[in-house]
């Protein structure tokens, strides 16, 4: 039965400046779903506090759910679910902020640096 | 704190803001536009996947007064005609100005090419290949914001509340999203574009951020909203095999190019038997393709996972392949090869009718707050046209910049003390806490009011499930809302945007649940089980507000136009 199915998602944790750790939590696998789809689940079921950045939902739109999949750059919404662990990870070439979200925010788009400049 | 100043500020960068901050940055304004993800991505209108209705005529003879008619016939009664009028009348001029900014019609010998959409009289839909309109509309529209010396773009920065200072809007308080700094924005006027309320849907085609705020903002504001009832069910939503990314809406623009035929559980037509026409045209109006898919199922005749079968395997490979180009590689990926199997679908919320109510220069009844878009209720009445929802973010967004800047000018800016700040932000002080509890957190009751929504205030609705409704998202709001614990995690806490975001989807549900109460008929998007006929006594729009913190409904009589379509024609002709 494919509702039995797990995946031990693998989970960088922390902001900027702290020392990171790895959150694991255990997903259930639905055939076909997506890492964001158990991202998302962990939010609503386990730890809220976790951070990650995304927008459209699924639609592979907005481009804004790109982390590693293990290891690899991918978005979140499109890369396949698979069985067994699954490590996701902050963007590598990018500043951290917290978890999974690094700063991909234009420069100019800050409302500090706009105010400044 | 940090405290910025402007003449406009527009909250929300998808269509309708960008093009609010083009129209009040050339009207010599200085601007802010504000998104809570990142400017042009987040939104609706870069998941546009296809239809842009307008009468530019290059397929075939046409005028925006036909564009009109069709509009006011979909609507059931109850479009606001002056807005549906400005909405059709200037969406030529914009679809042309956007023409300018290279989006990228799709065009052929120079002409662009026009699809024929359900409710409209002809070919009216221009769009850009292949299903591509979202994202080529929000790069075009970013590029002139970018270009523009007087915008300034604020991406990842979360609205909270509408500053109201003497009965007037004088500014918002907003949040930092990555570095949990709170901004308290300065402003000589204020629009409001930040899209409708489909996320509170189980199945919905929303982005994460259409969870209802800008209503929300809004009624907190004072300001009423209007036809709140009215929650647009897109028919053909994707429901199975399961994909990635993909668009949940994206088998529309496969029907517009090559129809297409929609089968039932026993690979049956069906459509006709609910008084559309189909049979592999693309022509039965939503509501009537939502009603008919949703008893077909209910009856027993549905596909295994719940829907219906849509199916492509008469059409022949060339011609898919034609038409749509690397979108038959995306479903290779997803292993749905169209030539040798169905897919299924089934309704999913889409847009919504309802919204901020405001006059033509769309101004809100508070002095100095606007409202552009999704946000606006009345142009589109009890049920939108395939194709509106664009050029009513260019139109209506084009609008609110432009008078948002003349009222701008023509006053002397409030200052705004900081106390304003915290009281707008103390109410979750309370609940916030480092290391919080995994449990009863927003997230999970966001979904538990996506399900509540779906099963008692959605498609198919009746009394008795409407009150149970509105008694849950009372408690939800008194109890719930106000005990769950909010993880203290800076920066970028979403969990304690999460809450605000709850408490403005509460807001909008019960706004939705009141209005589809009172509403004794069914009448377009607004369909009771229990009374199934339209009532001409129900031809009236229907109002809510705030009044003591309590919600307060009435009706008022639907603006309709002055002259006949036929007058314009002749004045233009």
């Amino acid at each position: 039965m494919s509702e039995e199915l797990e995946t031990k998602l693998k989970v960088y944790r922390g902001a900027a400046g702290e020392e990171p750790r790895y959150d694991e939590f255990d997903v259930p696998h639905e055939e076909g779903a997506s890492v964001l789809d158990a991202l998302v689940w962990v939010r609503e079921n386990q730890d809220s506090s976790l951070a990650f950045r995304y927008s459209c939902v699924s639609a592979n739109a907005c481009k804004e759910c790109m982390i590693l999949v293990d290891g690899k750059v991918n978005y979140a919404c499109t890369a396949r679910l698979n069985t067994g662990t699954v490590t996701v990870e902050p963007l590598a070439n990018k500043t951290l902020v917290r978890d999974l979200v690094t700063d991909i925010v234009p420069p100019k788009e800050r409302l500090g640096s706009a105010e400044d400049a | 704190m940090m405290r910025v100043s402007t003449d406009v500020f527009v909250v929300g960068a998808g269509g309708a803001g960008m093009y609010a901050a083009i129209s009040a940055a050339r009207e010599g304004a200085d601007v802010i536009v504000a998104d809570k993800s990142l400017v042009s991505r987040g939104g609706a209108t870069i998941m546009a996947q296809m239809t842009v209705a307008s009468a530019v005529g290059h397929e075939e003879p046409d005028h925006w007064t036909h564009h009109l008619a069709d509009t006011i016939e979909a609507g059931h009664g109850l479009c606001n005609e002056e807005l549906s009028a400005i909405l059709c009348e200037e969406s030529v001029t914009r679809i042309h100005e956007m023409d300018e900014w290279k989006v990228g019609w799709a065009r052929v010998d120079g002409r662009m090419t026009q699809v024929h959409a359900p409710g409209h009289g002809l070919k009216r839909c221009v769009y850009v290949d292949y299903l591509n309109t979202g994202p080529a509309v929000a790069r075009a529209l970013r590029g002139e914001v970018v270009q523009r010396p007087g915008i300034r773009r604020a991406s990842g920065l979360a609205v909270i509340e509408i500053v109201v200072q003497d009965g007037e809007a004088v500014g918002a308080v907003a949040i930092d999203v990555e570095s949990g700094e709170t901004v308290l924005v300065e402003a000589g006027a204020v629009v409001l574009a930040a899209g409708g309320l489909t996320k509170l849907y189980m199945r919905n085609s929303a982005s994460i951020n259409m969870g209802g705020e800008a209503y929300a903002m809004a009624l907190r504001a004072g300001a009423e909203l209007i036809d709140m009832e009215f929650v647009q069910f897109f028919p053909i939503g994707h429901l199975a095999p399961r994909m990635v990314g993909m668009d949940p809406i994206m088998w529309d623009p496969f029907r517009y190019k090559v129809g297409g035929r929609l089968l039932n559980g026993e690979f049956e037509e069906f459509i006709h038997n609910y008084g559309a026409s189909d049979g592999g045209t693309y022509t039965a109006r939503r509501d009537v393709a939502s009603y008919a898919i949703y008893k077909e199922v209910e009856e027993g005749r549905g596909s295994p996972h719940g829907g219906v079968w849509l199916s492509f395997d008469h059409i022949d490979s060339e011609v898919m392949k034609e038409k749509f180009g690397p979108m038959i590689g995306r479903l290779a990926k997803n292993g749905i090869d169209l030539q040798k199997q169905a897919i299924e679908v089934f309704p999913i919320a889409h847009y919504h009718m309802g919204g901020i109510r405001v006059d033509k220069k769309m101004r809100t009844r508070i002095p100095g707050l606007y409202a552009a878009g999704e946000a606006v209720g009345g142009a589109n009445g009890a049920t939108r046209l395939s194709g509106n929802a664009i050029p009513e973010a260019f139109v209506f967004g084009e609008r609110a910049g432009k008078f948002g800047a003349a009222f701008a000018k023509n006053r002397k800016r409030a200052s705004i003390d900081e106390a304003a700040t915290k009281t707008v932000l103390s109410e979750p002080k309370a609940q916030l806490k480092k290391g919080a509890e995994p449990d009863g957190s927003a997230t999970a009751l966001m979904t538990e009011l996506q399900a509540l929504m779906w099963d008692k205030v959605g498609l198919f609705r009746t009394g008795e499930k409407l009150d149970q409704a509105l008694a849950r998202i009372r408690e939800m709001q008194n109890d719930d809302l106000r005990n769950i614990t909010i993880p203290d995690d800076e920066p970028f806490n979403q969990a304690l945007l999460d809450w605000y975001e709850l408490r403005a989807g509460l807001l909008c549900a019960e706004s939705v649940t009141m209005a589809a109460i009172n509403r004794t008929e069914s009448r377009g998007a607004h369909q009771r089980e229990d009374l199934p006929d339209a009532s001409p006594d129900f031809e009236r729009n229907q109002t809510i507000k705030m009044s003591g913190g309590k919600m307060v409904t009435g009706w008022a009589d639907v603006p309709r136009i002055s002259y006949t379509l036929e007058e314009k024609q002749a004045a233009v002709i």
